[in-house]
């Protein structure tokens, strides 16, 4: 019989509700079977933690005397530099930002010690960050100059805003050329010496929901160590990909848009990272509660490992050219494993995204549900489906005259 | 038999020295390259794993020093921090000696510092900063 989320809810404030991980999931539905899991289980707790570049935060940091208007200036925390487009005493901050000052790339491979996701794990660890402000003045806001040190607590407001977070599925990345490349998916050493991916597999939010069945605009997630919201569809959604008949995508596919409140987190979540040769970053923690509404919703949790499939991408040639040519296809149980097979040569894999990571999330979040401190929300919209229709599309290039 | 692997720098008056050849020949050791470089000021450096007779090791050492030669013990310089480390696997797929592998249960780092040839390929696929190696 089909639960509603109230009646979960319910449970879960009781302190009733049966609460498994997305990987605990497998095993109890190899034993009781789909029909007797999904009337006994509630919820089904995901997890994923990896390098997730769409992601950065907006402030605000209270007015000075005299007044300054940051907006239409220039604002920088710790040498970073924030996007004040905005109000008098907003800004935003992207974790891939970078000080004017850094080589980037000019020495090759640039090491991009310090960016955006750095600061916002400095601000998140309770450091002073120093916000530096040029602004032009006006009869309203006549102050010109600002150095201050700030810190998290005292900022009216700090929202975590990712645009394009928890990745459904990822890219496999090889290097068949005979040089050493640096990509962001890590180096890729030459003639096929090592493969990266990027997915928590069966442990990934959206890949326990392939459908977007009950993840939508909403939905109350873990974030960063706090808690948060989907709040759309994340940028380059691509929910139409080629699909396994378990509905799983073979391919990069959805995408989330989530916020936060950043005073809630903590910097073990929400992690600066440094890809050499490619840029800063941010690592960001997301868990994600499914509600065990019907069969179908809990069948699609029990998926494993070996169920899921990754395409394997040249990133010499393939990737940087947007060829659409896939090297081949593997499972995440075989990536995982340590080795895969392409082109009759065992390659070693290591991942960005971290599983370890990804399993704590997903019972952190088990126990806030079943230490009744977490309540589930209904979606108030969803997400574009399989048959919605929407894909992403390239950027065809128009030349100006 | 005993194993030493040591760091071992070259000012550049001994860089055309048939040093290692000696460290064989005279003290019967078993002599591994594990890496070789000449830095820009000119400064020969070689990673090098001695195998042989305790007392013959020493010996080795200490001629090598007698000629001028900087001799560090190369263990020490690889350095995992756990609380930087987010266990995300991705140095283990670079690391060629076999030094870091990863326990599947656990999906956790294993790092055998006995088998590192300090080629920092780790180092340079670390997006958190959590190995480092110090020359
Ligand atoms: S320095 Fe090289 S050998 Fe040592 S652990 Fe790192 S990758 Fe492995
Ligand atoms: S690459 Fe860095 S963070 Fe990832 S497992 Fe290795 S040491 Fe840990």
């Amino acid at each position: 019989m089909p639960k509603t989320i109230q009646e979960i809810n319910e449970k879960i404030k009781k302190g009733e509700a049966v609460v498994l991980t997305a990987e605990e999931i497998i095993d109890f539905v190899a034993e009781e079977g789909v029909k007797k899991a999904a009337q006994k289980v509630d919820v089904v707790t995901t997890g994923t933690f990896g390098p997730m570049c769409s992601s950065g935060a907006f402030f605000n940091v209270g007015h000075t005397r005299p007044r300054i208007k940051l907006g239409g200036g220039k604002v920088h925390l710790n040498d970073v530099p924030a996007y004040a487009g905005l109000a008098a005493a907003d800004f935003y901050l992207g974790a891939t930002a970078l000080p004017e000052e850094d080589p980037r790339n000019s020495v090759f491979p640039g090491r991009f010690e310090y960016g955006g996701g750095n600061v916002i794990e400095d601000l998140v660890a309770g450091k002073d960050v120093r916000l530096s402000v040029q602004a032009y003045g006006t009869d309203c806001y006549p102050k010109k100059r600002l150095e201050t040190w700030v810190s998290l607590k005292e900022m009216n407001e700090a929202v975590l805003f990712n645009p394009r977070n928890a990745y459904q599925n990822y890219n496999v990345a090889v290097n068949i050329s005979d040089k050493v490349i640096y990509t962001y998916m890590g180096m890729l050493l030459p003639n096929l010496g090592n493969a990266t991916y990027s997915s928590a597999g069966q442990l990934s939010p959206l890949l326990n929901d392939p459908e977007y069945r009950t993840i939508g605009i909403g939905t109350r997630i873990f974030l960063g160590g706090g808690v948060g919201y989907v709040v759309w569809n994340g940028t380059q959604h691509n929910p139409t990909v080629l699909r396994g008949e378990n509905h799983v995508p073979y391919r990069p596919a959805g995408t989330l848009t989530v916020l936060g409140d950043l005073k809630g987190m903590n910097s073990h979540w929400l992690r600066g990272a440094s890809f050499i040769g490619y840029g800063c970053t941010l690592a960001v923690g997301i868990g994600i509660p499914i509600p065990i509404l019907d069969e179908e919703v809990l069948r699609a949790t029990s998926v494993k490992d070996s169920e899921i499939v990754a395409p394997v991408v040249d990133y010499s040639q393939a990737y940087p050219q947007r060829e659409s040519d896939i090297l081949s296809e593997v499972t995440y149980a075989q990536l995982r494993s340590g080795t895969i097979e392409l082109r009759g040569k065992k390659i070693p894999t290591g991942g960005f995204s971290s599983y370890f990571k990804a399993r704590e999330i997903a019972l952190l979040l088990k126990s806030w549900i079943k230490e009744s401190k977490f309540i589930l929300t209904e979606s108030v919209a969803t997400l574009p489906d399989s048959k919605s229709g929407v894909n992403l599309k390239p950027l065809q290039e128009r030349p100006l005259q | 038999m005993a194993k030493r692997k040591l760091l071992l720098t070259f000012p550049n008056n001994l860089i055309d020295q048939p040093i290692t050849y000696h460290l064989v020949k005279d003290y019967d050791l078993e002599l591994n390259i594990l890496r070789a470089r000449v830095t820009p000021k000119e400064e020969g450096r070689l990673i090098v794993e001695l195998k042989g007779k305790k007392e013959k090791l020493k010996l080795g050492e200490e001629f090598l020093k007698g000629l001028g030669v900087k001799v560090e013990p190369l263990a020490l310089d690889v350095a995992f921090f756990e609380d930087r480390c987010t266990q995300c696997t991705a140095c283990s797929g670079v690391c060629r000696s076999g030094a870091i592998t990863v326990d599947r249960k656990k999906m956790k780092i294993v790092f055998e510092k006995d088998k590192c040839i300090a080629c920092e390929l780790c180092v340079t696929m670390c997006p958190f900063r959590a190995v480092e190696i110090t020359f």
